[in-house]
């Protein structure tokens, strides 16, 4: 099996009895021992588990049961999910004291229940307040486009491992984008659902009004198998929606017909790098869309989003900045104490005008189906880079990565993150739409795909 | 002047919450802090109801 094979060429070979799971899954450790010195994707690779798992799917063939879609797909999950018997790290230090989790988190035990196969967990910026990729305890994770480069975060593990080769699916989280950042600077397809669309149980938390989960892999296809299966109230998270399951995969066939779609324009053109305004300027051409629209206020959005963060994230660390604070990342350690000095007047006004702003957005979606925005204002910088050249001023990079991803997070909008093969580097747009309607951003995704607008090669090696 | 009130906001913070700040540490925090101030201006200066109602949790 070739390390371009998608999820649902995996599945269906396995299904076949063409290829054996255990195969499959012998062939990707290998991979991995091979390709994950250089990228640094991986901080655990569970082989036994992989292996006993992808027996049992074998054994299930043998004995004439049906499959899942999944079966024998490969998969690996950002390490704030849950995996039972480890650590759960999010990216940290001090997280390696925990004891190992007792049980899979749910997105990963509703993966193998479809056919999937966990072979470990992947490195991430610290505890998710990043969007470089870079671990100052693990070690950056690498670009497998140009290895000198940043893979995006915090789900940067994600990215390398995807568009790497190393696995073909990959369980990621996104805040303000940590799923978007990623697949916009490695060149993938990534989906963050509907706040409250998929369970968070069993993941390390960051910031618990703005968390989502998702899944990033290198076809519309695998995105849609992938959430279709993870879909479905789960009542160990708090805030999962007791709505059914709707699935996308059936949908993606249908086109474009009676899709409005425009493009932001205002917030969403400022500070976009030429590759950015390109990249949505050929999707856009794609799909014949000419209208433009303006997200009223999304440069405040994203302020409110920032403030909401700081101080949620602070008060979620408090007790470990107050024991441990050499311990964390620098760089995140200082960011989480400056949240810790936020007066709480302050972000109470942002979750009010986060209300004002959803109403807004709402309203939009009166009038179109679906948004197309850049997800990156650029393509992977350096990892190391410390500054950048935004609109003539040289501006600190890490906090402008997320200017464009913010302001939809901010309330809980489904995006898909499509990539633009752009040389010699990918970047991603992002396709909005309107809550719970994941199914039309994967459709356009899928419309884009066809038409060859939009792909996530393998990175040359 | 805003400056001055920046380190005196982090001090009073850091022994209010029991947090151990190095010095070293200091500067980034402060322009930490100093973006967060100039975003929540951002917000703070948007006019809002006072019926207006916060939304802690998202619900779409």
């Amino acid at each position: 099996m070739h390390a371009a094979a998608s999820a649902a060429e995996i599945a269906e070979a396995v299904v076949s009895g063409k290829i054996s799971a255990v195969q499959v899954v012998e062939a990707t450790l290998r991979r991995i021992g091979e390709r994950d010195k250089t990228l640094n994707a991986f901080t655990a690779v569970t082989g036994e588990r992989a292996i006993a798992r992808a027996r049992a799917v074998d054994a299930e063939r043998v004995a004439g049961r049906p499959l899942g879609v999944l079966a024998g797909v490969p998969f690996a999950a950002k390490n704030l999910f849950d995996v039972a018997g480890l650590a759960t790290l999010a990216g940290s230090k001090i997280n390696r004291d925990r004891p190992p989790a007792v049980a899979d988190a749910t997105l990963v035990k509703r993966l193998e229940s479809a056919g999937g196969v966990l072979v470990g967990t992947l490195n991430m910026g610290e505890y998710a307040y990043d969007f470089t990729g870079e671990n100052a305890h693990f070690g950056p994770s690498r670009n497998p486009h140009d290895v000198t480069r940043m893979t995006g975060g915090s789900s940067g593990g994600c990215g390398g491992a995807v568009a790497g080769g190393l696995v073909p699916l990959a369980l990621g989280s996104d805040t303000n984008g940590s799923i978007r950042v990623p697949s916009s600077f490695c060149g993938l397809f990534g989906l963050k659902p509907t706040y409250g669309r998929l369970s968070r149980a069993g993941t390390f938390p960051f910031v618990a009004s703005l968390d989502h989960v998702g899944p990033l892999a290198r076809s519309t296809r695998d995105l849609a198998l992938a959430f279709d299966v993870m879909q479905g109230h789960d009542p160990d998270d708090p805030v999962s929606v007791r709505r059914a399951a709707e699935p996308t995969l059936a949908r993606l066939p249908q086109g474009m017909a009676g899709l409005r779609v425009a493009v932001a324009t205002g917030h969403f053109e400022r500070g976009a790098a030429p590759e950015a305004l390109a990249a949505v300027a050929r999707v856009a051409q794609a799909l014949e869309v000419t209208r433009e629209i303006e997200v009223p206020e999304a440069a405040r959005a994203r302020a409110a989003a920032y403030l909401i963060t700081a101080s949620e994230g602070a008060s979620l660390h408090l007790p470990r900045l107050r024991v441990r604070a050499c311990d964390f990342d620098p760089a995140v350690r200082d960011r989480l104490l400056a949240g810790a000095c936020v007066p709480a007047a302050l972000v109470v006004k942002a979750q009010k005008f986060r209300r004002w702003y959803r109403a807004q957005m709402l309203k939009l979606f009166d009038g179109v189906d679906a948004i197309l925005a850049p997800a990156t204002p650029f393509p992977a910088p350096r990892i190391g880079q410390q500054t950048m050249q935004l609109e003539g001023a040289e501006v600190p990079l890490r906090p402008n990565i997320g200017i464009f991803t913010q302001p939809i997070s901010f309330v809980g909008l489904p995006v898909v993150a499509v990539p633009v093969p752009l040389s010699p580097l990918p970047i991603g747009v992002q396709i909005v739409a309107a809550p719970w309607r994941e199914d039309v951003a994967l459709r356009i995704a899928h419309v884009l795909e066809e038409s060859k607008t939009v792909a996530a090669p393998l990175a040359a090696e | 002047m805003k400056e001055d009130a920046l380190d005196a906001l982090i001090d009073a913070s850091a022994a209010m919450l029991a947090l151990p700040i190095e010095p070293e540490w200091k500067p980034a925090i402060k322009a930490n802090l100093a973006v967060t101030f100039r975003l929540a201006d951002l917000v703070g200066e948007f006019q809002l109801p006072d019926e207006a109602e916060p939304a802690p949790v998202f619900e779409a």
